[in-house]
This record gives structure tokens, sequence and C-alpha cells, in this order.
């Protein structure tokens, strides 16, 4: 009877632990949810003011003055948009190159083991360099390239511009887009490749007629998720592209000239943001930013994932 | 990876295939050969010169005074940096005080109740916190610490980097304890030995080596971080350890002294780039060594850099 006992009493114990254990693991999966609902709750509760405020002339406006109460952020759109549309056009080229050159040339040649785990390991390596050290190299290696076709243009002198902002944010979205095309391409069916040789395809021919046809959708979606990261890109953008509140009519020096973007206007300006309702526009844009993030990355992991299964 | 069988017999000189292939087929194949090989050239070359250019201009401002001692007002000479490392190690350890706690647990909830409706919502929430802009969290963690301290600190510091961190600790988790054979688990099970001791004594032990390596990659992408500090920790020119003062970190005096126009704390810049440089490829590489020691590292490697890409 007595050992009857002992053992009742110590599987209550258990269950006890074994219940606290599963709370606290539960409390664990709760503060995680929560973190998330908190940031973008408190995100929209700051920018209220500022949705009612500025109403749609935050999106259509072009004027962003917080002296007179003017909060109009069209002019960051299209230089967000123009800095990272500019910065896919440079390095999804290179990206595709390298993630088809790893999958399908390398394997074949006879160091290609070698040079395979140099390139991915480099490229995986850089993708870990700070933004703030490619802003700085940007600063002193893009900038002076820019002044010099700036002078070559008759255009103000500026260096820091959009086109020096895209340069280095296609350096830095290359690894990134790489890799994940890379093992979507990694998932094409070695039976349609085969078939493809043996019908007496080139190499060219297969890569382009079944690979790239076969994993389009997910190549794309790993663009989609590298401008997903491009715009919300903040140091290095912040550092090059000049932060100028303007909308010039001509494209040529728009591209050539200081602009701003979303994540830069909030690096600059956030710190130094007295009244509330600036505060509060520049919290909207904050919120836009992750709004936009929110779809292009839901849009990308989505299709890699349908790709995957 | 599937590779093709053909893959290694097809050879990539003309000598098999050149009987068969002929003029425009056999100039397209080549021309895109070179095509490709040029264009990931040009991609990795960037890259390479940007560490290269690091490493030649840091290492010669890299001496005892830049490394201990606290810096100077421009003009005077000489003047490091110390505060700035010792404000990057203890950002760092804040972040990780608060994030591999609960990113570890979380990622345990999220294998063992895998099916139920709250792991899906932890699941989707890991995944969009891993894209939320870091400017984004650098404005939540200013509304959410500095407003209700009333000044910057330190806290709100690691605070900032603790959220970013966190979807790595949770996924790394996740993806090794999933890798967990489940005989393991029902033989365990099988000797009557409760669930959280299987937990703590088996699961875990089985998969530290995959959780050391996302919480060193996680380290290593927020030691880098400027943009969520720059409304949190601020920056601080003077030597401070405590967590409720503003304080220095690596990132911001790059960001501070890059942005300069003196060609002196330029030089300084270059160094503590060297120096985060440095710092950052040794966690990176020390986090592939510990998947290496692993068994489970093919998996792992693939899950992590892929983000979204399993």
């Amino acid at each position: 009877m007595k050992m009857r006992a002992r053992y009742n009493g110590s599987e209550n114990k258990i269950k006890l632990k074994e219940w606290l254990f599963r709370m606290v693991l539960t409390a664990a999966g709760v503060t995680i949810v929560l973190l998330l609902g908190g940031i973008f709750f408190s995100l929209f509760v700051k920018a209220l003011p500022a949705i009612k405020h500025n109403g749609f002339y935050f999106i259509r406006g072009s004027v962003w003055n917080p002296q007179s109460g003017r909060y109009g952020i069209f002019s960051f759109i299209v230089g967000t948009l123009l800095t990272s549309f500019i910065a896919l056009i440079i390095s999804v080229p290179s990206a595709l190159a390298i993630s088809v050159l790893l999958s399908e040339y390398l394997p074949g040649y006879r160091n290609g083991r070698f040079f395979i785990s140099f390139l991915k390991n480099a490229t995986d390596l850089l993708a870990g360099v700070p933004s703030v050290i490619y802003g700085f190299w940007g600063l002193v290696f893009v900038t002076p390239v820019i002044r010099y076709f700036e002078e070559l243009l008759h255009l103000p002198v500026y260096g820091v511009s959009i086109l020096a902002a895209s340069v280095v944010l296609a350096i830095m979205i290359l690894p990134y887009m790489a890799s994940i095309s890379r093992e979507v391409i990694a998932l094409v069916p070695a039976e349609l490749k085969e078939a493809s040789y043996a019908l007496g395809a080139t190499r060219y021919e297969t890569v382009g007629g079944v690979v790239l046809r076969y994993s389009a959708s997910g190549i794309v979606a790993s663009i989609v998720l590298a401008l997903g990261r491009a715009m919300g890109e903040t140091m290095a953008v912040t550092m090059l592209v000049g932060n100028s509140n303007r909308l010039p009519a001509n494209i040529l020096r728009f591209i050539l000239g200081p602009g701003n973007t979303m994540a830069s206007v909030i690096a600059n300006e956030f710190a130094e943001a007295t009244n509330s309702v600036y505060l509060s526009s520049l919290t909207e844009i904050g919120l836009f930013l992750f709004i936009i993030s929110l779809i292009l990355n839901g849009i990308g992991k989505w299709t890699v994932r349908r790709f995957a299964l | 990876m599937k590779t093709c069988v053909f893959e290694r017999h097809i050879s990539n000189d003309a000598r098999i295939t050149g009987g068969l292939l002929k003029g425009w087929r056999l100039i397209k194949d080549r021309g895109f050969a070179y095509l490709l090989f040029s264009l990931s050239f040009l991609g990795i070359l960037p890259l390479l010169l940007i560490v290269g250019y690091v490493l030649v201009k840091g290492i010669s401002c890299i001496n005892f005074d830049f490394l201990f001692s606290l810096p100077v007002p421009v003009g005077e000479m000489g003047g490091g940096i110390a505060n700035a490392i010792v404000g990057s190690v203890v950002l760092v350890f804040i972040a990780s005080l608060f994030s591999i706690p609960v990113g570890i647990l979380g990622g345990l909830y999220l294998n063992e109740r895998r099916s139920s409706k709250l792991a899906s919502w932890v699941g989707l929430s890991v995944e969009v916190l891993q894209g939320v802009p870091s400017i984004v969290i650098g404005i939540v963690i200013w509304m959410w610490v500095v407003l209700q301290m009333g000044h910057f600190s330190a806290l709100a510091g690691g605070v900032a980097l603790g959220v970013m961190m966190l979807p790595t600790v949770v996924k790394s988790t996740e993806e090794t304890v999933r890798l967990v054979p489940e005989s393991i688990r029902e033989g365990v099970l099988a000797l009557g030995i409760p669930y959280y001791k299987l937990v703590l004594r088996v699961l875990l032990p089985m998969s530290k080596g995959g959780i050391l390596t996302g919480v060193l990659l996680g380290v290593a992408r927020v030691a880098g971080e400027t943009a969520p500090l720059l409304f949190t920790a601020f920056g601080n020119p003077y030597f401070s350890l405590s967590i409720v003062k503003p304080i220095a970190s690596l990132p911001l005096v790059i960001f501070n002294y890059a942005t300069s126009p003196y060609e002196e704390w330029h030089r300084m810049a270059w160094g503590a780039s060297l120096i985060l440089i440095v710092f950052v490829l040794v966690l990176n590489l020390s986090a592939r060594f510990f998947v290496s020691e692993n068994s489970l590292k093919k998996v792992f490697l693939s899950g992590e850099k892929s983000e979204g890409g399993e």
C-alpha cells in the first residue's frame, strides 16, 4: 500500500512537471506570435494620426515638408522602386549565371568540385558582410565613378545618387538571389535533362529549354524575394542615395542625382523628428514598408514552397 | 540535389559531340558557356573586391592604441574604438539573453505541436519576422523601450537585435530537432520516460550542434546590423557598460565615421570595418564548422541559407 501511494505521488509530480514544460513551450510560441502582432499593432496605432492627417496625399503627394505639415512620399516611393529595380536589372543575369553554372555546368568539369565549393562558400560568406561596409565601400569606390560620368554628361556633380545606391544594392542582393535560384534549379528532375540530352540537345538548349523553363516560377520567386530585401535595405542605401527630397522631371537627372528611399528617410529623420505628426508620418512609412515586404515575401516564399513540393 | 547521370559523360570539349554538332548550334552552345562564366565572374568580383579592399585598408589602422583606447575629437592623432567593440559585445549579449531561450523553446514548440493551429501561426510569424525590414524593427523598439524609458539605451538596442535574431534561432532549432529519428523518440517514451525528460535529455543534446550553428549565424547577422540601432542604442563616444545608457557599437561607429568628411575618421572606419568583417566571418565559419561536426550537415546547410527554400 505504501509503495503504491508513493508511486502515485511521484506520478502526480511528473504529470505536473510535464504540464509545466508544455506550458513553457506554448508560452514561447505565444510570445513569438504576440511579438509579431505587437509590431504590427504598435506601428498601426502610432501611424494612425498620420493616416488621418495625410489621407491619400501620403501616397500621391511629392512634397515632404515637415515645417508646413505636408507629408507626401511619392518621390520616396519612386526612389525605392528605382533603386531596387535597377539593382535587379544589374544583378539578375549574374545571379542566374552563377546558379546555372553551379548546378548544370561545373559538376561535369574536371576541377568542378573545387570551383563549386569555392563559389558556394564565397557567396554564402559574402552574404554575411554587413551593409554599412557595403555602403562605405560604395562611398569610396562607386561615387567617384558616378561623379566622372556626371561631369561627362554636364550634369550637376554629386556622386551620391540613386544609381550609386542601385549598384551597391545589386552587389548586396546577388548572393541571396543566387542561393535561392540554385536550390530551385537543383530541383529540376534529372529525367527531363537526360531526355533532352538523349535527343541530342546541346547544353545550351537543355539549359534554356528544359532547366530554366521548368524552374521559371521558382526563379521569379527568387527575384521577388530579392526585391523585398532590396526595398527594405536601409544602411547602404542611406549612405549612398544622397538624401534629397526632390522629384526632377528628367529621368536621367533623377537616376544620376541624389534622391531618397522610404527606408533612408526613416533612418535620416526619425531621431530628429520633433512634432508628433512628423513622427507619426515616419511611422506610417515604416508601416507601408512593412506591408510591402510582407506581400513580397509572402508571394516569394509561397511560390518557392509550392515549387519544392 | 539530383544530378543528371549523363552529366559526367558529356564532355565539355568537342571531341565527343564535335562530330555531330556543327555550325550555329555549336557556336551558340559555346557562346552561352562563355557568357555564363564571364557573368559569374563579374558577379563575384565586386564581392571579393570589397573584402580585399577592407582587408588592405583596415590592416594598416590596427594597432594597440586602436583596439584599446577611446575615440578622440577630430584633429587629434590616435584614438581607438575600444568602446564600440565592447558595446557591440554588450548588445549582442543582451540580444542573445532574450532570443536564445525564447527561440529554442519556440523551435521545440513548433516541432512537438506541429499539427496544432497555434503552431501554424507561430511558424507563419517566424517567416514574417524574418522578412521585416530592420529599420521597421528599430521604430517599434523605439516605441516599446526608448519611449518608456525616456532615453536611448543599450537595453533597447539589445532588444532590437534580439528580435532580429529570433527567427534564425527558432528555425535552426526546429529543423535540427525534426531530424532526430522518430524511432528514438518512440524508444525513449516506451521506456516510460516523461516527455520533458525526452526533450531535455535526448532531443536537445542530440541537436545541440545544429542549434549552436543557428545561434552563431544569428549573432553574425545582428552583429553587423546598423539600422535598428540608429534610434535605440544611438551610440556613445565614451566607455559604457550600463544597459540603461546609450552605447556605442561597431556598425554605428563605421556609419558615423564613414559619412563624416574627415580623412582621419575614414581611416578609423576602415579599421573598424576590418574588425567587424573578421568578427562576422569568424562566426560564419565556426557555424559551418559546427554543422560539419554534426551528422545533420546536409539538410541543415541547405535549410539555413534558403530561408524560404526548403
